[in-house]
Order: structure tokens, then sequence, then C-alpha cells
């Protein structure tokens, strides 16, 4: 059965707290804290981007693997902060990964569900019997407007899958999409920062469809929120994944493992693959796993996965992601944080 | 225009290729012609690992325009296990604490972009190492 034979994630090492972010407009922290349950989040450094966090994360999953590159017949890359609008990341990180020429390489897009959806595709390529290993990345540096709501969650951080058939640390033993046309979030084309649609982000886009398709990977499985040892959704804040997952029948310990959003913030097409990354760094051969995304737009992904004997040899490869969010650490001022993010103009 | 010299470097820049000497062993990064130890011209080629020693540094605090958004950064000479040296920034820490016998990683990183509207050129730079 076609599974992950090996995974990797990377989160840049500079953190902004949420005070410093209320600090600079006027905001109550505690409020934040409270209401969305950040206190911290990644910064990329100002050479870091989609390219560099996927190469990262590839180079891991390749580790864990122990596979020859040139074996990877497919590259998927989903993220909203592609370095070019065009030429493909997947030419330059397929290039630093060893990969190709021969591979097929493409990349997506789909808001924050980007990532699952170039998992999905690699992982049906590598069933389809099309190529020996494909790789399937979700990674991003999301940015949030200055003074936005957003701008205490938009992180950067990734997490690579490479799917094949022999050697599987965790089998994938279904996939459910549901998908729909909800405009809760937008960005239209040459304009900077995305917009929200107010009251379409809550009810009818994120819970509705990662509420829909979790329901609809357990009917297709049979399975119940109690078969799962972990569980992950998509992390827009702290709230929404716990309330979704409280709901769905899902207790605090099926869920904290792979909820990383309060360090991390949301890494848009890196979040809850990053979170399956955090659960796959633990988890015991034989547990069930769901994970859910979503994607602005709409639409969420599912998979249930089963983690296999040979997951606790191999994670021990590449870093963990619980690793990343604890190392030494570097705490930004907003103003570093606006000059790395580029938010301060300067003269040519 | 992409420089046709970085679209060649590729190899060296994105995976750390770079040849050994097969007369006396001299490791060259990036890749030679003529060993600048024994003047051999018979190379295999071999991938750097992705980790070194700092030999020399030093922190820029004026720098070329383009990257003055950087200043101040330290720029070190970091050496390989395979003795393979790279000219190199390294980031992720106070610049002023990188100094010889620093023990660094090698990640990819976004090295340059040729002005507003040019390609970016990528390569490696050393961080703080993952213990
Ligand atoms: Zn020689």
């Amino acid at each position: 059965m076609a599974g992950i034979v090996g995974y990797g994630a990377f989160i840049p090492r500079n953190r902004i707290r949420t005070e410093e972010i209320a600090r600079q407009w006027g905001k109550d922290p505690e409020s934040i804290r409270r209401g969305l349950l950040l206190e911290e989040k990644s910064v990329p450094g100002i050479d870091e981007d989609t390219i560099t966090i996927s190469v990262a994360a590839g180079r891991a999953a390749l580790k864990r693997a122990g596979i020859d590159p040139r074996r990877v017949g497919a590259l998927y890359i989903g993220s909203e902060s592609h370095p070019y609008a065009v030429k493909p990341s997947g030419t330059v990180v397929a290039e630093a990964l060893g990969m190709g020429p021969e591979i097929h390489v493409a990349d997506f897009e789909f808001a924050c569900k980007a990532g699952t959806e170039a998992m999905s595709v690699a992982l049906a390529m590598v069933e389809a019997g099309r190529v020996e290993y494909a790789m399937g990345i979700g990674a991003d540096t999301s940015q949030g407007a200055p003074n936005d709501a957003l701008e205490f969650s938009a992180s950067a951080g990734g997490a690579a899958y490479l799917f094949g058939k022999a050697d599987v640390l965790a089998e994938v033993l279904f996939t459910y999409s549901y998908t729909s046309d909800t405009p809760d979030f937008w960005r239209r084309e040459g304009q900077f920062y995305p917009r929200h649609g107010g009251r379409f982000t809550g009810e009818p886009a994120y819970f509705r469809h990662v509420r829909e398709a979790t329901l609809g990977i357990f009917r297709l499985s049979g399975l119940r929120a109690s078969d799962f040892r972990y569980a992950v959704f998509h992390m827009p804040n702290g709230k929404f994944p716990l309330t979704v997952g409280k709901e769905l029948g899902f207790t605090r310990e099926q869920l904290e493992t792979g909820w990383i959003v309060n360090k991390m913030g949301n890494t848009y097409s890196g979040s809850s693959p990053t979170g399956l990354a955090a659960i796959l760094d633990v988890a015991a051969p034989g547990d069930l796993i769901l994970i859910t995304s979503f994607g602005s737009g709409a639409g969420s992904d599912s998979f249930v996965l089963k983690a296999t004997q040979l997951l606790p040899e191999r994670r021990g490869l590449a870093p963990t992601v619980r690793s990343m969010l604890d190392r030494p650490r570097r705490y930004l001022t907003y103003g570093e944080y606006a000059k790395f993010r580029e938010k301060i103009i300067v003269n040519d | 225009m992409p420089s046709p010299r970085y679209h060649r470097e590729i190899p060296a820049r994105y995976r750390l290729e770079a040849s050994r000497c097969l007369n006396c062993g001299r490791v060259a990064y990036p890749p030679r012609r003529v060993c600048p130890a024994c003047r051999g011209r018979n190379w295999e080629t071999l991938r750097l690992t992705p980790k070194g020693r700092v030999l020399t540094s030093t922190v820029i605090h004026v720098p070329p325009e383009e990257f003055l958004n950087e200043a101040p950064y330290a720029m070190a000479v970091v050496e390989t296990p395979e003795g393979g040296r790279l000219l190199t920034q390294v980031v992720d820490c106070d610049p002023g604490t990188v100094r010889p016998g620093m023990e660094v990683d090698l990640e990819f990183r976004l090295v340059r972009k040729e002005g507003r509207s040019g390609i970016l050129c990528y390569g490696h730079k050393g961080v703080p190492p993952e213990h």
C-alpha cells in the first residue's frame, strides 16, 4: 500500500511575540492571547522564502527515506507565497534536492490547503504507478496586512512528504476532499495583502468545510473520532482547530500533539502538514492519524494515516518539529520584523 | 538579464557539488579545471556535507547597496569535513558571535535578487548548528 516514506519540516528561527505586535498598534495583548490562543509566531529571515523552506523540509524528508533523489518522479509545491509570479518554485527546489531532470514539477495554489493538495496529487501519482516516488510540499511565508488581525498569526514554515510503495513510515488508508465557492478570503491579482470577508470566515468557511471533510472521511472509512490516536486540523488561530475538533468528538489528548499554532503561528499551506509532522515525530506503530486541512475559497482535504513499525527508527534522522519550536530563537522587535518582512519602503 | 555564470554555477551553489583532484586529493569548491596544488587536470565530483567550521570571519557594517537591509552581517570562510572552503554569510545569530572555530550548518538561502524584477539567486549560508 502507498504511503509516506519520508517526511520533514522546517520552521525559521526568528520569532515575534504577540505582545510586541499588540504594543505597536495599541491593542490589548491579553485579549489576543486568550481570544486566539497565540503566544508568538515564526518570522522568515530576509533570505528565507517558500523555496528555501521547501528545500530544508525536502532534504529532511529525503534523509528519513534514505533514497536516491533521482528516483523521485514528481514534485509538487503548494503555497500562496511562491517567490515568482511566473516560474515555478519547484524548478529551483528539484534542482537543489538533486532530483530530475526526469521529473514532473508543478506549483499549486489553494490558500491554506495548497500543501495537502500537493500531497494528494503526489500520492495519486504513486498509487497510479506513474512514478516510483513523488513529493508533496506545503510551505509559506505568509503576510498579514499591518494592524490587521491576521498579523498576529501569519507566519512562515512548511513540511515535505515523500510518497512511495516500499518501506512506508505511515500508510495512507483513505483520502477525501470537500470544496465549494465561498468568498471568505481572497487576494486579487496585483494586490499585495489578502482580504477577508468578515462574517464569511468562521462558520460558512472554516467550520463547514473542515466538518464536512472530516465527517465525509468518517463515512468513507467507517471510523469514528475515538478510533484515532491523533488528529490535526488547519490552524488559522489557536481556537478554531480546538473548537472544531471538540465538536467532531476529539479529546484534548488527541489534538494537542499536532496543535503547534500557539508557538508557530499560521504557516498557511504549511500549517496542518507541519502539525502532522509533529505527530509523526512521536506516533507509535499502529496509531491511526487524521489530518484535515482548510483553504479559503474554500475547501478541505482529509487523510487517514496509519503509522508503521518503520516510523520510530526513521524519525531520528532529521530534526523534530518540537526541537525547531524550542531551539534557540531570536525574538524580533516590531521594527526588525517590519524590516525583515520588507514592510518598510526604502529608496532605490 | 540573468547572468550566465549564475546558471552555470547552479550545481555548486544549490547542491554544494565540488571536485576532488584524482592526483593529490585536493578538494576544490567551486570545481576547477586545474588543481591549484599539483596542476593536475583529472577530477571526481563530490557533494560537500552541508556543515563545517569557521576558519576566518569578519562583520560587514558598510555593505554593497543591495545588501543594505542585511547589515551588519557576518562573512566567513567555512571549511566542510571534506576540506571544501566557501566564503559565505553566517546568519540567524548575532554577527559578533561568529568566530574562528565556530561550527555551522549550511542552509539553502536566498543570496541576492537581481534588482526589483530580475531573477532570485540562491545558494548556501552558515547558520548555528542543530543539536
Ligand atoms: Zn591535485
